[in-house]
């Protein structure tokens, strides 16, 4: 195992495309566990935790993370989205958001990565960087599997990019323990009352995060219907709709952390939550 | 023996919320836990362990890993000094495993190396060939006629029946449950570690965290084939115990690697291996049936308990014996049988935690007396005062309880307490899902639950149960000071703070010392069983009194005051003194005699919320009323109490080491839950001290009453606020969505041999 | 390496697959952060990192040349204590202690940044510091006297 600080995107960059397999380390949350329980020595690791360019977080109606910007300062800065906020708070402890990044989220790219959902509810854009230059990936194409996305190993993901998509939206996540949890389920909704756009983002409940585009029609038509504008309150009927179309988009699996069954309720129970409080939120 | 009353007044006595001797290096981040001893020329150790829950072992090559560089010893069942096995109450566990492995985890080869590194991947190099075996897991299966056995003599680890006045006693109310509990595993914080070095008369020094540096002693020698006197063990700083420390875990083999490659070799486990290193809670299937006149009196109870003890015995003989005694909680029952076996699996052991089966059979019968509640149209507060014992009345045991039995009094106390200030919050964070967000008050009920309990202290049923003191009182160039030395773990609970407020009351003076345990004295018992205040504390306080009489006889003869220390203490006063509780009897057939020195009662209420649409709970306000004779340093009592109750609490709802065929599914704090700040409620204290007449000042030990009847209390208020049968913890938010309650698959009739299970 | 701990600049020699826990206890000396998830769970390693509070375990030893830490060791000036380790100390905040160091620098790091926290923001701050003997009760109550020692008089 041999650990380089990378001290320039640029010699990320040249290392990336001259060796088979380097491992990135940003904040360690994740790869730090293999490697503290053995599992992983991996033989090429590069540090890329001092790289100021990747720390920038931009606003100007688009914003743009970057990839070493931590879930404190999402907490602690405004991010332009309300629901990465919330998500941000729910990641670990203040130790773990002191060191986690989104960049780090999506190198993973765990399923149960609390930023994701989020990414994939505000239709985000994963910015990757190589030698040969840039390219712009959606999210919902940039993840295809657990732990796996379409970023090349030459690649480096420098940021992510979004449309600030106004305060209507929210993530909300089940786990079996208030503070310092991985989630069972979790969930972001946008609703972008400008555009007339609804999004959704599911965690952990499938190979990748998974978008519920029944739902986001359904919830589109309500939106039609009460007006973008305007706050609204979703009767009950609408709101169970809601949910169970959110529900029925996942594609869940039983393990350690929780049924397959239950996920799929906690969804439904989720979805209706959300709508309502979206609604309100103008 | 009559000893003048003490006349200096000093800071930090008994019954003084004084702060504890340790507390400040602790502070510092300078006092030294076992896995940060550091010796020079040390090597370390790594243990290789079974992947399989059973498997006939066909060969061992250890070749390769012996090449690899840094490797220092590799030591298998072959190079044993001895075929010694160990274990505490049965000697069934081998030091490695030989011919058959019986649980994943199970020690199968051990390595010393320059590095951790280096042991770690030279224990991976060592290939084992396996011949794999069906695992028996269901310990209800793995007793019935026909399984096969696991060990010679058969499947039953221990049976213990419980038969008091007319056991087929018929009443007009009966209700029935089954009931289970999951495996708890006691997550100290601080892993197993130890370091040995060899010694220059061919013995071998061995610092470790333990909670019984004698009876690890008895347990490692043989297993080194040396004597007891050639082996010497010094506390080393413990991170927790609640039971894991009982048991060899690294002992021997720390010392069987320092003796072969004749360096210091430190053994630490990681927390994934902890998992596998230590044994855990017994699960248990529980099976009550409980009779009661129409005016709420109960009549009788009949109970069989089926307790996992996994591979090896551990002490599951006591624990077993525990679930049986206290089985009918802490009321007068005239009648009962209750039917207890611990068996063996090919999960992993079990043995003691806090609580040692008094907690599985209190969920089950506290339940129970809900349900009754319930049937009679009587509030449970009510019906519990109304069957509480009281002084004078015997347990199903047929032992009376003398001293002080304030049942009634601490259910009525509890219930008292005022409640929580607010209703249902509307904060996320103060809600349950926490920093989930997931609820601003949609979906949430709270409940109220409440429920008793209560165990033993000290050791029972006519085991040797002593601990030794010495004390020395002496002056230096700062004045008079008294050191004391015991061999009794400090393990956090504080016994360090006790033998020196104890020491400070009867000698008057303010600077103890407390000196390192080690098994140059005589041993001080576990700490264990609640005992260390009555055991230890009694040893110092004897030890205190003789010294005391010595110093009146000096005064005497020397004309002075007793206080003029200086002019007394020319040479120091030094008496060692071991102490004994009174004799209990040895268990006989029925459990029907004195097996017991006393007992410890508790009350708890449990306020919660519960987001009945996501399962999920948040634990409002814990109150809970403890009898504890005295409190001889009050803040210590109520840090026992609130820590015991966290662990009551996590049972309840989130600990569980999640078996599937014998493996362990979750060994990681990440899997394995514990209660963070935002799951442990405020706790609402009320101390009860009626003084025991045998125990020193009274008092009677505090660890673990607290996490016993806290589950059951949270698990009622859970059912209070959702209406679900929930006959199964911890509680997993799928029982309270789904209300699918728990079924073993195997009937028995209540207080029936369990060897006589049908399948449903 | 050399990196800077507790205002001493120092060096090691680092495995490369070492956390910065493993530096600071197995090469530098300083065991009083401890090791009992590594993982990230349960706090216990908590040091500041060039100011921020982190896991130590799950920080790249080799990764932290040039870098700053402040280890539980830092706090305390010979006899004198820090006022949150006097408020454990005082409250009744410790028992095995294992998880003390991880909470009095958490503490620290909580203090700093908010002075006169709130219930509910003490809790959020220390919730990923595990502590299994205590039941947490009277280290929140060692955080609103450290609080009130440093800054309400």
């Amino acid at each position: 195992m041999s650990v380089q600080v990378a001290r320039s995107i640029d010699a990320v960059l040249d290392h990336l495309s001259s060796v088979s397999e380097a491992t990135l380390l940003a904040g360690g949350t994740d790869l730090m566990v293999e490697i503290n329980f053995g599992r992983a020595r991996p033989p090429d690791v590069v540090a890329i935790d001092r790289l100021d360019e990747l720390k920038s977080l931009q606003r100007n109606g688009r914003v743009r993370m970057g990839a070493l910007v931590t879930y404190t300062r999402m907490l602690d800065e405004d991010p332009g989205s309300l629901a990465l906020r919330e998500a941000a708070r729910t990641v670990g402890s203040p130790q773990i958001r002191n060191a986690g990044t989104i960049g780090g989220n999506l190198g993973t790219c765990s399923p149960a990565g609390d930023t994701l959902p989020v990414l994939a509810a505000l239709d985000a854009t994963v910015v990757l960087r190589s030698r040969a230059g840039e390219r712009r990936v959606r999210f919902i194409e940039f993840m295809t599997g657990p732990k796996r996305s379409v970023r090349r190993a030459d690649e480096l993901v420098t940021a992510a990019e979004w449309d600030e998509a106004g305060p209507a939206q929210t993530f909300m996540k089940v786990g079996t323990r208030n503070a310092m949890v991985i989630a069972v389920a979790g969930l972001a909704l946008v609703v972008d009352r400008v555009r007339h756009r609804v999004g959704i983002g599911i965690g952990s409940c499938g190979p990748t995060i998974l978008g519920a585009p029944d739902a986001e029609r359904f919830a589109t038509g309500m939106f039609d219907e009460a007006g973008w504008e305007r706050p609204s309150w979703p009767s009950e009927a609408a709101r169970t709709e809601f949910g169970r179309l959110v529900a029925s988009a996942a594609r869940p699996i039983d393990d350690v952390r929780g049924t397959a069954a239950y996920r799929r309720q906690v969804l439904s129970v989720m979805g209706a939550r959300a709508i309502a409080r979206v609604a309100e939120l103008t | 023996m009559s000893i003048a009353p003490v006349r200096r007044r000093v800071r930090g006595g008994v019954g003084e919320s004084f702060e504890r001797p340790d507390a400040v290096p602790k502070v510092k981040g300078e006092f030294r836990y076992g896995s940060d001893l550091n010796r020079e020329g040390m090597l370390f150790g790594a243990t290789l362990r079974s992947p399989h829950p059973h498997a006939r072992i066909a060969g061992i090559d250890v070749a390769a890993a012996k090449r690899l560089p840094g490797v220092k010893a590799v030591i298998t069942a072959a190079e044993l000094p001895t075929r010694q096995r160990f274990g505490l109450m049965k000697l069934d566990q081998p030091v490695l495993a030989s011919g058959r492995v019986r649980y994943v985890g199970e020690p199968v080869a051990i390595v010393a190396a320059d590095t951790a590194e280096a042991a770690r991947v030279a224990a991976k190099a060592i290939d084992v060939r396996y011949e794999l075996l069906p695992a028996i897991t269901d310990p209800i299966a793995a007793l019935q006629p026909g399984a096969t056995p696991l060990h010679k003599p058969g499947n039953v680890i221990e049976e213990v029946r419980v038969v008091h006045g007319d056991p087929d006693a018929r009443a007009d109310i009966v209700i029935e449950g089954e009931y289970a509990l999951g495996m708890q595993d006691q997550a100290a914080l601080g892993p197993e570690a130890g370091l040995a070095y060899p010694r220059a008369d061919g013995g071998v020094e061995l610092h470790v965290a333990t909670q019984w540096l004698h009876e690890d002693l008895r347990q490692i020698a043989p297993c080194l084939g040396l004597p007891e006197s050639k082996v010497r063990l010094v506390l080393a700083g413990v991170g927790g115990a609640f039971g894991a420390r009982e048991d060899v875990t690294l002992q021997i083999h720390a010392c069987l690697l320092a003796l072969a490659t004749k360096r210091p070799v430190r053994m630490t486990y990681g927390r994934e291996e902890s998992f596998y290193g230590h044994v855990h809670r017994h699960p248990a299937a529980l099976f009550y049936a409980h009779g009661a006149t129409k005016q709420g009196r109960l009549v009788f109870v009949r109970a069989t308990i089926v307790l996992d003890g996994g591979a090896y015995a551990s002490s599951s003989p006591a624990v077993v014996a525990n679930a049986a005694c206290f089985g009918a909680g802490p009321y007068r029952v005239p009648n009962a049988r209750i039917h207890a076996v611990g068996a063996y699996t090919n999960n992993p052991p079990t043995g003691a935690m806090r609580g040692f089966g008094a907690v599985q059979s209190c969920f089950a019968y506290e339940a129970q007396m809900d349900k009754l509640a319930t049937k009679l149209g009587i509030d449970p507060v009510e019906l519990r005062e109304r069957n509480a014992v009281r002084n004078g009345d015997a347990i199903v045991t047929n032992q009376a309880v003398e001293g002080s039995a304030p049942v009634a009094e601490i259910v009525r106390r509890c219930a008292d307490l005022p409640m929580p200030e607010s209703d249902i919050p509307s904060d996320p964070i103060a809600l349950p899902g926490g920093a989930g967000n997931l609820t601003v008050g949609e979906g949430v009920r709270r409940g109220v639950g409440f429920a008793a309990g209560f165990k033993n202290v000290c050791y029972s049923h006519g085991f040797d149960d002593f601990a030794t003191a010495r004390v020395r009182l002496l002056r230096d160039e700062r004045g008079p000071m008294v050191r004391v030395h015991t061999a009794a773990a400090e393990v956090g609970q504080g016994v360090v703070a006790v033998c020196a407020q104890i020491a400070r009351t009867e000698l008057g003076v303010e600077r103890v010392e407390i000196d390192p345990p080690d098994t140059t004295i005589g041993s001080a018992g576990s700490s264990s069983a609640s005992r260390q205040t009555w055991m230890t504390g009694g040893a110092v306080l004897a030890a205190c009194r003789e010294v005391k009489a010595e110093l009146l006889s000096r005064a005497r003869v020397a004309g002075r005051s007793p206080d003029d220390l200086p002019g007394l203490l020319g040479e120091p006063i030094d008496r060692t003194v071991t102490h004994r509780h009174r004799d209990t009897q040895p268990r006989n057939e029925d459990t029907q005699n004195n097996g017991h020195v006393a007992f410890l009662f508790a009350a708890h209420r449990a306020v919660v919320d519960v987001d009945v649409e996501t399962g999920l709970v948040k634990v409002v306000q814990i109150a809970t009323a403890q009898d504890v004779g005295k409190a001889i340093n009050p803040l210590a009592v109520i840090g026992q109490i609130e820590g015991g109750i966290a662990q009551g609490l996590g049972l309840a709802v989130m600990e569980e080491v999640q078996l599937q065929d014998g493996h362990v599914r979750n060994a990681s704090f990440t899997d394995y839950l514990l209660p963070t700040t935002l799951d442990m409620p405020p706790v609402v204290v009320d101390l009860i001290e009626h003084p025991h007449p045998d125990a020193p000042y009274g008092a009677k030990g505090v660890g673990e009453p607290p996490t016993i009847s806290s589950t059951p209390a949270i698990v009622a208020a859970i059912r209070d606020a959702t209406g679900r049968e929930l006959n199964r913890v911890p509680v997993r938010p799928d029982d309270i969505v789904f209300d699918v309650p728990y079924r073993s698959g195997w009937r028995i009739s209540p207080g029936d041999d369990p060897r006589r299970a049908s399948r449903t | 390496m050399k990196l800077t701990v507790n205002g001493e600049e120092r060096s090691a020699d680092v495995v490369d697959h070492e956390s910065l826990l493993t530096v600071l206890r197995e090469r530098l000396g300083l065991p009083g952060s401890k090791n009992a998830c590594e993982q990230g769970e349960c706090g216990s390693c908590s040091v500041f990192l060039d100011g921020e509070l982190v896991c130590a375990c799950l920080v790249l030893g080799a990764a932290t040349e040039g870098r700053t830490v402040e280890t539980v060791e830092g706090l305390s000036h010979d006899d004198e204590l820090s006022p949150v380790q006097r408020a454990f100390v005082e409250a009744g905040a410790v028992q095995c202690g294992f998880c003390t160091p991880g909470l009095i620098v958490a503490a620290h790091a909580l203090l700093r940044e908010n002075p006169e926290p709130s219930d509910y923001e003490v809790r959020e701050a220390l919730s990923g510091n595990i502590c299994r003997c205590t039941g947490y009760g009277k280290i929140l109550e060692a955080v609103q006297r450290s609080s009130a020692a440093m800054y309400r008089r």
